[in-house]
């Protein structure tokens, strides 16, 4: 399904960019069909991910929000290929995922840039390995629309933490990905920070009209960004709630303080809280 | 996108930034300073050392150690010097340089590549190991025979016992540092769409550069280690031969040249490993 998004009219005070007017995206289709993941064997056996299905439109920005070790990265890594599911298929576009590929850009929490390589050279890696020779322009393209030109020929090491993931965010759009996977991706930034990459990652997102799957556990960020929020709970991981978003674009970080992002909030809230109480409930039976 | 929003990440990415140099001569002289000072301590070193040598050797110092036989550094120091006008002396040197250079390029290229492959594929380590951790621990005096026996020429046999020297420490450490490549690092290459061999050259092999770099200074340090070992067997020439020789012939003086010899060359070599690996892991010294 797909949120139903009210457009309004940018506030004049805005300082984001007005989005180009938006094509329907052709691409990103994600179909995440009966999917199971069994980790261990035997009685060590635990289900990582209970039997889900989920059906995500192009260029739909759907967040799975959850507690740690509520499946929502195993789930992220079956759609990525680094995890087989034990049970059921992923497609993307009708292809079936069978293994990472440069069509399905992926953030990591952190960490995750080439330290040997310059800024320019990290971006540029995906198209050179796809035997592009244009991938230095490219790089620069996606390095400007990140805001970090200017340091193209420093090392990773050199950046903050906030930099090396607006990289890293540069470096997965470079192969002109249909879907975008994040894995909690601004988790280890300092709050001001992270509001700034969120509303920057909106930017890009209303720039490309990708689709985007973002993990996280931060109940704020998930409204924020999202049109659609999966709630998922823990042993065995599973989504519990499958929640519209449907709040005007482009959003600013005063949208957290009106009526219907703190009745979105509470619904969420709510529905964690019966999930976590019948989880205690049958623990104590 | 507008021009507004970007100058507004780069206002941020100022704070972001480590403090820049504005004070650039300063940081330069301070530099230089701390340079010098640290050369100046490595130089009263050595003289205290030298000193305590003389002094040892001139009272003839008896305590559980002795040193009435010992060569005082003068004597040393004018042995040294003659030396150093024989030509005799810099073909020793040369033909000990030319030994170690075949045997450490050698086991440079045969320990890296066997340190690549076990480190990635797990039939090549298991294949491997055995081999590795049974030959390592046997020194390289004890090689002299079997080398001998196996090799052609007295040359090569020499050459062979500076190769195993440098070998293992080279194998092990390419090996640690392919291990070490973070899987993270792996994972994001594949996405981004790197196939194997990809992935190998751009991801692996710089990850375990500064190990693989550890590993070959050791080698080098190793390798001169092994050099007398080896130059026993040599009949005419060699700076281990030089020693070996003088002990034959109970040239004291000559004993302690030959090892001060064997101890510069070896620092020299390694020295010049570090400076030869020093522009790959330049990226590790830009790193906040």
């Amino acid at each position: 399904m797909v949120a139903q998004v009210v457009k309004l009219e940018k506030p004049a005070h805005s300082t984001l960019p007005s989005p180009a007017p938006r094509v329907p995206p052709q691409k990103g289709h994600v179909l995440i069909n009966r999917v199971a993941v069994i980790f261990g064997r035997g009685a060590g056996a635990h289900a990582a991910v209970e039997e889900t299905s989920l059906d995500i439109a192009p260029g739909e920005f759907v967040c799975l929000l959850g507690p740690s070790g509520c499946g929502k990265s195993t789930l992220l890594n079956c759609v990525a290929g680094y995890v087989a599911p034990t049970r059921g298929s992923v497609t993307v576009d009708d292809v079936p995922v069978t293994k990472p590929g440069p069509d399905r850009g992926m953030v990591f929490q952190q960490y995750s840039l080439f330290p040997w390589k310059t800024v320019l050279d990290n971006v540029a890696f995906g198209p050179r390995v796809a035997g592009r020779h244009d991938g230095e322009a490219i790089a620069r393209t996606f390095l400007d629309m990140v805001g970090l030109s200017r340091f193209a020929k420093r090392y990773p090491g050199e950046l903050s933490g906030g930099m090396q993931q607006r990289v890293g965010i540069a470096r997965a759009l470079a192969n002109y990905p249909s879907v975008l996977l994040m894995d909690e991706p601004f988790g280890a930034l300092d709050a001001q920070t992270r509001v700034m990459m969120q509303e920057n990652l909106l930017r890009i997102w209303s720039e490309f009209g990708i689709t985007v799957l973002f993990v996280t556990h931060d109940i704020d960020e998930a409204l924020f960004l999202a049109d659609r929020v999966l709630v998922m709970s823990a042993s065995p991981g599973r989504v519990i709630a499958d929640l519209a978003v449907p709040l005007a674009r482009p959003r600013s970080p005063e949208i957290a303080t009106e009526d219907a992002f703190i009745r979105l909030k509470r619904q969420c809230l709510e529905r964690i809280r019966v999930e976590s109480m019948r989880a205690f409930d049958q623990m104590n039976q | 996108m507008s021009v507004e929003a970007n100058l507004d990440l780069g206002d941020v990415d100022e704070h972001e930034l480590p403090a820049g140099s504005p004070h650039l001569v300063a940081d330069l002289r301070d530099k230089l300073m701390a340079t010098g000072r640290s050369w100046g301590v490595r130089v009263f070193a050595v003289l205290i050392g030298l000193g305590l040598w003389y002094w040892a050797a001139r009272v003839h110092l008896d305590f559980y150690i002795r040193f009435d036989n010992v060569p005082s550094p003068v004597i040393v120091g004018e042995a040294f010097w003659r030396h150093l006008h024989e030509t005799k002396f810099y073909i020793h040197i040369l033909v000990s340089m030319r030994r170690i250079l075949f045997g450490y390029i050698l086991a440079a290229v045969v320990g890296i590549f066997l340190g690549l492959i076990m480190g990635r594929s797990r039939f090549a380590r298991d294949f491997l190991t055995p081999y590795i951790e049974l030959l390592r621990p046997i020194p390289a005096v004890a090689w002299i025979p079997l080398a001998i026996l196996m090799w052609p020429t007295e040359e090569s046999s020499i050459i062979y016992i500076t190769f195993l020297g440098a070998l293992f420490p080279i194998v092990l450490n390419t090996i640690h540092g392919v291990e070490q490549t973070p899987e993270v690092l792996v994972r994001a290459a594949q996405s981004l769409g790197a196939r194997r061999v990809q992935i190998f050259w751009h991801v692996v092999i710089p990850a375990a550069l500064p190990s693989i770099a550890a590993g070959l200074a050791i080698g080098m340090g190793v390798s001169w280690f092994s050099l007398l070992a080896g130059e026993i067997i040599s009949g005419q020439y060699g700076i281990g031969y030089f020693t070996w020789n003088a002990y034959s012939l109970i040239i004291y003086p000559d004993i302690v040249v030959g090892m001060l010899m064997i101890g510069l060359l070896g620092t020299f070599c390694t020295y010049g490993v570090r400076l030869l690996t020093y522009p790959l892991l330049a990226w590790q010294r830009r790193a906040r």
